[in-house]
């Protein structure tokens, strides 16, 4: 691949890319919604110490789609139900913070294997078949972009909901029990928000991808901020901008979405980190004593 | 359910016939205690004598083995109560939380809150309120992770008073605290108790920061407990009694120093942040 190929598959696609952004609108409004409720729930991703539970899930997912596909019914519910499997199985498993990471160790490779073993027994189209590992917005069908719209749009409102009481009980699960949070039901209201939202990122930016999405962005946030409302609003935008912006670049030319997404996701996180370090030095100087 | 506040006020706390079993063995049982208010009782006993448990119990959140809590003038029913304060083990914050200091007292504001997280009129003031009670408006605004063990725990304090407490409960509040900080918490709790009459349970294996402060102790050891005021319980003839073997209480100046208490009767239930009085104490002489 010389000089010119590459151009060619990164830019080849700009003399019509109004028509393919027209073509493709839809999954740019299911990525902007995934980044935006992405950033948002990283945020207790993060703060629940969560990030391999989300890989885990998503392989679980992954497997889910995988079985759907072979077996003829909707990819979408398929991904839904692995998705939810994982969620709750890791919930129930694994309320500390060491089982859990041994239950997603050995749930990862067995989903994974899992959705490898139906892939290779489907005998459709083969366009299909990788998508659901590293992710194809653009092929989408429109049915299906709305429902994982509308799954987006559900976890957002929930989310938001339950606010509250979720950082409270992710910060302090003892002054949250003893302040009468329902600890119990809002630990596996997350679990169950986390795993729609994962089975939708699974679609949009694959089941090996899904972490630039749903931990980045708030990772990248926490750098710089932490006031309650300036680092879920950050990780929001840092999502949204990865996850359009990955769309955006993408259509001009031949290459897939996820790698722009997953660079976008990271520079911003680099960006932060750097940032986020001087102004740690700042901050922390007048309070030697 | 008491609807406006009685007067005069209902008993903060009540415990009848208390008893706790943890794996077939009693760590205590027949505990009566009434807290009158205004009193600070503290809690005192090795580790794994069921002192945190006793504090949970009390918030409903954990299961008694036998007997009964009134707090507040109400039987303890379900899990939590916002009518309590309560200060848990200190667990210092990641550095990274996404959290300034006053957001840590926010939490006992509006933390509990389901629906949209729009803060409600009277909010802000509420809380600047409680950051200010606490001595910790210079700090508030910097991020939570960042603070000091003290300053946390000034905060922690905030958070717990949050509706005004007629009953508080402490768990370990002056573990890992210099002496500086320790007397700040200790004021704090005093102050608190002194202006509202709300009573206190502060549990703690050195006496000694809150020797001068204390109305009662709670001694739970060897599966029996003992009650009464430092002058009863402090005793070498009190403890020995209570544990079973040989135990002295050595005064050294205005300091107590507990020696010869067996170790915790239970090794695995050793939690590490619970450590033992003796141990502690014996490093002081």
């Amino acid at each position: 691949m010389n000089w010119d190929d590459i151009v060619a598959a990164m830019f080849g696609g700009l003399p019509d890319y109004w028509e393919i952004l027209a073509l493709v609108s839809n999954s740019v409004v299911a990525g902007a919604v995934l980044g935006l409720v992405g950033g948002l729930i990283g945020v207790f991703v993060m703060q629940r110490d969560m990030a391999f539970a989300v890989h885990g899930i998503s392989e679980l997912s992954f497997a889910g789609a995988a079985a759907a596909l072979l077996i003829g019914v909707d990819v979408v519910t398929g991904s839904i139900v692995g998705s939810l499997i994982a969620a709750a199985l890791i919930g129930w498993l694994g309320a500390r913070a060491r089982e859990r990471n041994s239950i997603i160790g050995v749930l990862m490779p067995f989903g994974l294997g899992l959705g490898i073993l139906f892939l290779s027994l489907y005998s459709g189209r083969s366009a299909n078949r990788f998508s659901l590992l590293t992710g194809q917005i653009v092929s989408v069908q429109s049915a299906q972009l709305g429902w994982l719209i509308a799954i987006g749009a559900f976890v957002l409102i929930a989310l938001l909901l339950m606010w509250r009481p979720l950082r409270f009980d992710s910060l302090d699960p003892q002054s949250a029990a003893a302040r009468g949070v329902p600890t119990t039901a809002v630990s596996l209201g997350f679990m169950l928000l986390l795993g729609l939202i994962v089975a939708v990122a699974v679609h949009i930016i694959g089941a090996l991808l899904v972490m630039a999405l749903l931990v980045t962005p708030a990772a990248a946030a926490m750098r710089i901020a932490s006031g309650p409302v300036a680092v879920p609003v950050l990780a929001a935008v840092f999502g949204v901008v990865s996850a359009v912006g990955g769309i955006l670049l993408a259509i001009a030319g031949t290459l897939p979405v996820s790698p722009y997404i997953t660079t976008i996701s990271f520079l911003i996180y680099i960006v932060c980190r750097v940032s986020g370090s001087r102004r740690g030095r700042v901050v922390r100087a007048p309070s030697r004593r | 359910m008491s609807d406006a506040p009685a007067d005069p006020p209902p008993t903060p706390l009540r415990i009848e016939g208390a008893a706790l079993r943890r794996d077939g063995r009693d760590l205590w049982s027949g505990l009566d205690l009434e807290a009158a208010p205004g009193e600070l009782i503290a809690v005192l006993g090795p580790s794994g004598s069921g002192k945190t448990t006793l504090l949970r119990a009390i918030l409903g959140l954990e299961p008694l083995s036998a007997g009964t809590v009134t707090a507040l003038g109400e039987p303890v029913r379900r899990r939590g109560n916002r009518r309590i304060g309560y200060v848990p083990q200190q667990r210092p914050l990641p550095r990274e939380t996404a959290l300034r200091g006053r957001d840590l007292v926010a939490l006992g504001v509006d933390g509990h809150r389901f629906g949209l997280p729009f803060p409600r009129r009277g909010d802000r003031a509420r809380i600047d309120a409680l950051v200010d009670a606490v001595g910790a408006s210079a700090f508030a605004d910097r991020p939570a992770g960042t603070l000091s063990g003290g300053e946390q725990q000034r905060l922690r304090i905030g958070q717990a008073l949050a509706d005004n407490p007629g009953l508080l409960l402490c768990d370990e509040p002056l573990t890992s605290l210099d002496l500086a900080n320790q007397r700040a918490v200790v004021g704090l709790i005093d102050r608190h108790r002194r202006t509202t009459g709300a009573a206190v349970l502060l549990v703690t294996h050195d006496i000694n920061p809150v020797l001068n402060t204390v109305d009662r102790i709670l001694y739970l050891a060897n599966g029996r407990f003992t009650l009464g005021t430092p002058d009863e319980v402090l005793d070498s003839r009190v403890l020995t009694d209570l544990y079973g073997a040989p135990v002295f209480v050595l005064r050294a100046g205005d300091r107590l120093v507990v020696v010869g208490a067996p170790d915790a009767e239970d090794s695995h239930h050793h939690h590490h942040h619970d450590g033992d009085l003796h141990d502690d104490a014996g490093a002081h002489a």
